[in-house]
């Protein structure tokens, strides 16, 4: 396919639909209708496509439970105070290891809070987010090509780990319009006959359940989705990194909150050809990139960790660091734009600082 | 010698696990008898709700998706999107269906989804201990009603059939009772038309059943069904409140 100019959320949807998504459950909310109105116009359009506009944020996801049950592809998405309703049909999907993606298009909060962005939602997409003991993978694209290439691997990784796969973008993300070359269109969808209910013909019934009345049993469920997180972490961990090689200080920052942190460096480097500033962005938020970031202390003290919040992912960072090298941080949380100019003279007064500490 | 009663082959071959007296079992029977004569077994998908019949996958022999409190009515639509020719069916309690559930059950009805939902009114929240129901009656204790439901603090109880049957996509909408052979015959009747409605894709149909409790009833398994005649259905009046021409 050609290149084309879309916004974020258009991106998504159409990503969602080249990935075989035929099933739609939503409910309005800024700053993300784009993206269920997109479906609206283009689920009929494809062969078994169905967009229904779901009477709350509970019923969309239970819509989706349902369909993931009987065997489909299927996306819900909504912004921060939706997803925090959510919360309960996620815990139990990830309790019956039902697949679907769920796009956030995360606004300001905490409550109503503000229609624009920000990067606060990050505890309640990586530590689980509703009741239980279970994870989501959480995509962090950082342009709507990413919104794109994420949301369409967002299925398979769904699939292949039979659990709820979160995209984590912004409202900036949403909204911005970018060139992107979408996904070609998958044929082959994997086969779900093994545990999909769709009628006990020549084969014991089915049951998808998260209840177990036994105590023991419970446990037992919660190790294999214990022994299923494991794996995620081993083999699904993403990440890009710049100039860690001669880095002296490195950054820290994932979505929109990395892109600000690259035109920030790339203004200070303009500034100063000598300052040597790295960057880790981690695109994938849990499962989380812990040992890079340790391994990079083995050379590199100093962390700058950038996030449009008061400090969320910052955690993350200085539990991989395990005491480690220095956590430096910036935040501002949300709906404000920094400019990169901003943050540069933040990073270099930092920056400075350390290496003139460090001739002393 | 003929066998003239034997057990359905959509139950699973079990010892029930609900209380002695309890409307559950027979509603499962009725259930499993018609999944079999209308060979149904194969295509039949349940979803069952939290509460005393979460266990229904221990007795009935189909396939099931547990859901969420109160999200039956959206959960099946999922399924049923997904496989429109698998008879889906919620199978929901009072609290469920009318309390934490009424906005799906409401939404599934209006837009016409062809499911059918298995409403089992026993005006308490049973497994958690009798609480009050939004169908408990006025004037009844329970426990979180200890002096009475009083319709002046937490109003009367709702009539779900009634408030359906004024939606225009909702295809078939009865209230039945399982306490005596009479009511049993009738209600499985019911539930027949409510699955043909569905197979024959005209709509929503909701069977609700009157259903003893006599564990948080406080009361006899006898007295308990006598309760519902003298009691229940005065104020749930049974009968057929909604029904479209089936195809």
């Amino acid at each position: 396919m050609n290149k084309q100019l879309m916004y974020g959320t258009h991106a998504v949807a159409e990503a969602a639909i080249q990935a075989g998504c035929r099933y739609f459950f939503g409910y309005p909310i800024t700053p993300q209708n784009e993206l269920p109105e997109y479906m609206s116009m283009r689920m009929p359009q494809v062969e078994g496509g169905v967009f229904l506009q779901a009477e709350s944020e509970v019923a969309a996801i239970n819509m989706v439970l349902g369909a993931a049950a009987a065997g489909a592809r299927v996306m819900t998405s909504s912004s921060s105070p939706g997803i925090s309703l959510k919360q309960e049909g996620i815990s139990y999907m990830a309790g019956q290891e039902l697949p679907a993606v769920i796009v956030n298009i995360v606004r300001g909060g905490p409550g109503l809070g503000h229609i624009s962005f920000s990067q606060g939602d990050y505890f309640q997409s990586t530590r689980g987010g509703g009741h239980g003991d279970y994870r989501t993978i959480v995509l962090a694209p950082d342009s709507v090509q990413e919104m794109a290439d994420m949301t369409y691997e967002a299925f398979d990784l769904a699939d292949k780990y039979r659990n709820p796969v979160i995209v984590l973008g912004d409202g900036i993300l949403g909204q911005i319009m970018e060139p992107v070359v979408m996904p070609k269109p998958r044929k082959k969808l994997p086969d779900k006959s093994d545990y999909i209910v769709n009628g006990r013909i020549g084969r014991p019934s089915r049951v998808i359940k998260s209840f177990f009345v036994a105590n023991k049993d419970l446990e037992d469920h919660n190790w294999k989705l214990f022994r299923k997180f494991q794996m995620i972490e081993k083999n699904e961990v993403r990440f890009e990194t710049e100039n860690l090689e001669d880095a002296k200080m490195v950054v820290i920052a994932y979505g929109t909150g990395a892109r600000i942190a690259k035109g920030a460096i790339k203004r200070l480097k303009k500034e100063d050809e000598n300052i040597r500033i790295g960057l880790i962005r981690p695109t994938t938020l849990w499962p989380f990139p812990s040992k890079i970031i340790k391994d990079t202390s083995r050379s590199i003290s100093d962390f700058f960790v950038f996030e449009l919040s008061t400090g969320q992912m910052i955690d993350d960072v200085k539990l991989a660091l395990e005491g480690s090298g220095h956590v430096h941080f910036y935040g501002r949380p949300g709906s404000v734009v920094p400019a990169p100019s901003e943050l540069a003279r933040v990073m270099a007064r930092q920056y400075y600082q350390l290496q003139k500490a460090k001739r002393k | 010698m003929k066998k003239v009663y034997s057990r359905p082959k959509s139950l699973h071959n079990v010892a029930n696990h609900y209380c002695p007296g309890c409307g559950h079992s027979i509603i499962h029977r009725i259930i499993a008898e018609l999944l079999d004569e209308m060979d149904l077994q194969g295509k039949a998908i349940c979803v069952p709700p939290p509460g005393c019949a979460v266990l229904a996958y221990n007795c009935l022999d189909i396939d099931m998706v547990e859901a969420p409190h109160g999200r039956g009515a959206a959960v099946a639509t999922g399924i049923k999107r997904v496989q429109p020719d698998s008879l889906v069916f919620s199978y929901q309690g009072d609290g469920d269906l009318a309390a934490i559930g009424l906005a799906e059950t409401m939404h599934a009805a209006n837009r016409g989804e062809n499911i059918t939902a298995i409403f089992v009114n026993n005006a308490v929240y049973a497994m958690t201990g009798g609480q009050m129901a939004p169908t408990t009656l006025a004037g009844m204790k329970t426990s979180t009603s200890p002096y009475g439901r009083n319709p002046q603090n937490e109003g009367h109880p709702i009539k779900v059939c009634e408030i359906l049957s004024m939606l225009d996509r909702v295809a078939y909408a009865e209230r039945v009772a399982v306490n005596s052979p009479a009511n049993i015959k009738k209600a499985k009747k019911a539930t027949k038309k409510a699955f043909e409605h569905q197979l024959n894709k005209t709509g929503f149909s909701i069977v609700e059943y009157l259903s003893p409790c006599p564990t948080n009833w406080r009361m006899g398994t006898i007295e308990s069904c006598k309760w519902v005649d003298d009691v229940m259905a005065k104020n749930f009046p049974l009968g057929v409140f909604k029904e479209v021409k089936c195809k």
